[in-house]
């Protein structure tokens, strides 16, 4: 007791995290606050680091591709997605025309889990409750194909260099069409139920600012980027897999606030399912895996890939020199750029205004932090 | 009053009465008698009223949320609350060590109290109330408004930044509300001529005021359920308790029976507040009377009027706790904005209309 809890410049110091409901993780922020005013902001990690990269130094080039689900556990799909196409690279080949076609529609699948969950999580951190049950629901059922394909909800290990790792499911198209039409439903229930509520419009619209110029220099990716105009989709810059094929848009806003970056993963949701139904009916038959040897070596250099997770830009590099597996890995994650930005953004809000922040820049902490 | 039970809740109440005043015969001694067996009997409603609003909080929130809510312990899960309450009983209760140990302890003692305090006036049935006292509405007022101290006292003890953070929202939240709060009740007082509680009710013999078209009292009674909604700090006004941004607010260090206090007290306000909002609005214990409809009327009689009074507090909790499930949380700046900036100019306004309109006589 007695102790000063002011700093000499008269600010209040709190800690928020490592264990805190609205850092969805182990993220630890330092906050000075002046009042309920921010002054500055410092986030720290290192609360779950892993040690992927160097993990993967010691694993063949099958393994370490299913080290990247434990990454971005949301999009742990299209992390594997990733990885797998750096190592076709690598050994100059492609995914069979099936197999492309199925990447494309459980990367699409993958993204729609991960926006729901984050709307889930958006509405709690503005203290809405509902919404998380509404969009857990529809998680569930993408998640119940999922299961039925690859056998696994959360972390899919369904990616091998080549194709993938299993044919679909009989069921899966019949299944997926289903969940597509119900899901078109509900989305105008999530509008009904979040979007257009005033508490929320005051919560969001002018809140959190981030300019085109800041995003770009923060390398902020994603829809966190492209609510601030930055026309950033890998899918329609580098199209991999046979993007180029489908029609779809890229969101993009120009406010960059709180509510642009909302409406873009909004628009997003409604743009995956465009794909999924462009697709599904249209899965060529045929292999769904290239042959590829028992061991696989990649020749001696240096492979890169960049794919569009459901946070933005990911980016394999792989150094080989040769052997079974990898001479050096780094990831380039969306999550540690745009929470570079966080500290820029949230520059004199009040600390609810930094919940909100938080949730629409759409933090997964084993992401930013491997 | 016909009621269809052989004894209605103030006859009773006249019987024990009287009993009591055959068996000791020492008007003190009655009385003291009397106030032992209110306080006996108002805690027990009240624990049986928590179990009751704890379960009908889960079921709304399910009913809202597309789940089943709880549905296995007891009958369709009604014992749930009673189960929870027990463990909260087992719980060790910790006390930080650098907290301030008596205004820790004291606190939930205090929330209790005063939300206690605010049942006196309240009139449950025909003739049934604890005080019916000459200032009724006033008294209520005030010491509702005494909860801040509580919470105040919450979150200085607990030498946590986060309860700290909440006390203090909690402290500009209570003061502002309780404005807007006092003037929407003022608007029936001043129609009304009196704070006598008994005088409200009987002054809606002829159609409750919020259906007597008097377009000031559908307003005052709009602002009187925003504002007391932000006064108990319920959602989307619960800042000082708002789980995403402060973790507990100002109760995030108690646990166990005194963290259940805090839920009592939660209960209690809500209660008091739709309790209030239905004497002065709903008109109370009396029964929904249509002109000149003999029959119908005749029929609505035979409805005891303890029925009357707690289906329109419940139905007031329901709405509250819609709110509580659907509405994002508001901001603390855009909270004192509501307040300071709309609620309380419109019902400044408000107020000089209802005063015109009494002035000229306009009302009936």
């Amino acid at each position: 007791m007695g102790q000063d809890v002011l700093t000499e410049d008269g600010l209040f110091m709190v800690n928020i995290g490592p264990q805190h409901p609205s850092t969805h993780g182990v993220l630890h922020l330092k906050v000075w606050l002046d009042g309920e005013t921010i002054v500055k902001i410092q986030p720290h990690l290192g609360y779950i680091h892993r040690s992927i990269e160097k993990m993967s130094e010691n694993l063949s080039y099958r393994n370490f591709i299913f080290a990247t689900s434990r990454m971005d556990y949301l999009s742990a799909h299209i992390n594997n997605e990733a990885c797998a196409l750096t190592v076709e690279k690598g050994l100059g080949i492609q995914a069979t025309p099936r197999a492309k076609v199925i990447r494309i529609i459980m990367a699409e699948l993958t993204r729609l889990a991960s926006h729901q969950l984050w709307w889930g999580c958006t509405g709690l951190d503005l203290g809405a409750v509902t919404p998380f049950f509404y969009a857990f629901r529809d998680r569930e059922a993408i998640n119940g194909i999922m299961e039925e394909t690859c056998g696994a909800r959360l972390t899919m290990n369904y990616m091998v260099p080549g194709g993938v790792m299993y044919d679909l499911h009989p069921n899966f198209q019949k299944h997926t069409k289903d969940v597509m039409a119900s899901i078109k439903k509900n989305l105008a229930d999530y509008d009904n139920l979040l979007t257009g509520n005033v508490i929320f419009e005051m919560r969001t619209k002018g809140v959190g600012v981030l300019s085109k110029e800041d995003a770009i220099s923060f390398g902020c990716t994603g829809p966190t980027a492209r609510a601030s105009g930055v026309s950033c989709d890998i899918r329609k810059l580098f199209p991999y897999s046979g993007y180029e094929n489908v029609q779809f848009d890229e969101i993009l806003a120009t406010g960059g606030d709180c509510y642009d970056r909302y409406m873009c993963r909004m628009a997003e949701m409604r743009q995956s399912v465009n794909i999924i139904e462009q697709l599904i009916d249209t899965i060529p038959e045929g292999d769904f895996q290239e042959k590829t040897k028992a061991v696989i070596k990649l020749p001696k250099g240096e492979f890169y890939q960049r794919v569009e997770t459901a946070r933005g830009e990911l980016g394999v590099y792989i150094v080989s020199d040769g052997a079974a597996s990898p001479y050096r890995v780094k990831y380039r994650s969306p999550g540690f750029s745009n929470l570079s930005a966080l500290s820029q953004m949230a520059q004199g809000v009040k600390i609810g205004d930094l919940v909100a922040i938080m949730a629409t820049i759409d933090l997964v902490i084993p992401d930013i932090d491997r | 009053m016909k009621t269809i039970f052989l004894i209605s809740l103030s006859s009773l109440a006249r019987h024990i009465h009287i009993w009591l005043e055959e068996l000791i015969g020492n008007p003190n001694g009655v009385y003291i008698t009397e106030m032992t067996i209110v306080g006996i009997s108002l805690i027990v409603f009240l624990v049986v009223l928590c179990f009751f609003l704890g379960y009908a909080e889960r079921k709304v929130a399910a009913f809202m949320q597309i789940r089943l809510g709880p549905n296995r312990v007891g009958p369709q899960g009604s014992l749930q609350i009673v189960a929870d309450t027990v463990k909260l009983l087992f719980k060790e209760g910790l006390t930080p060590t650098a907290a301030d140990k008596f205004l820790f302890h004291l606190a939930p003692l205090i929330m209790v109290i005063t939300a206690m305090l605010a049942l006196a006036p309240i009139a449950f049935a025909k003739d049934f109330q604890i005080f019916d006292m000459s200032i009724g509405v006033l008294y209520v007022a005030s010491v509702s408004s005494m909860a801040v101290i509580g919470i105040l006292m919450a979150g200085w003890s607990s030498y946590n930044k986060y309860s700290l953070l909440g006390a203090m929202r909690s402290g500009a939240q209570i003061v502002s509300y309780e404005l807007s709060v006092g003037l929407s009740l003022i608007s029936i007082v001043i129609l009304t001529g009196s704070l006598k509680m008994s005088d409200i009710v009987m002054s809606q013999s002829d159609g409750w005021w919020l259906f007597k078209g008097h377009i000031p009292i559908l307003i005052s009674f709009v602002i009187f359920i925003i504002a007391s909604t932000a006064e108990i700090n319920r959602a989307p006004f619960d800042l000082t308790e708002a789980e995403s941004e402060l973790t507990g607010g100002f109760h995030t260090e108690y646990s166990g029976m005194k963290f259940a206090m805090f839920l009592l007290s939660e209960y209690i306000n809500l209660f008091i507040v739709s309790a209030i909002a239905a004497t002065l609005f709903l008109g109370g214990w009396m029964p929904l009377h249509f002109g000149h409809w003999e029959g119908f009327n005749h029929i609505m009689d035979y409805i005891p009027s303890s029925i009357w009074f707690l289906g329109k507090t419940f139905l007031i909790i329901f709405i509250i706790m819609w709110f509580r499930w659907t509405f994002p949380r508001l901001r603390v700046d855009q909270l004192l904005n509501l307040e300071w900036k709309y609620l309380l100019p419109i019902s400044m306004v408000n107020i000089l209309v209802v005063t015109l309109m009494a002035i000229m006589g306009w009302h009936f």
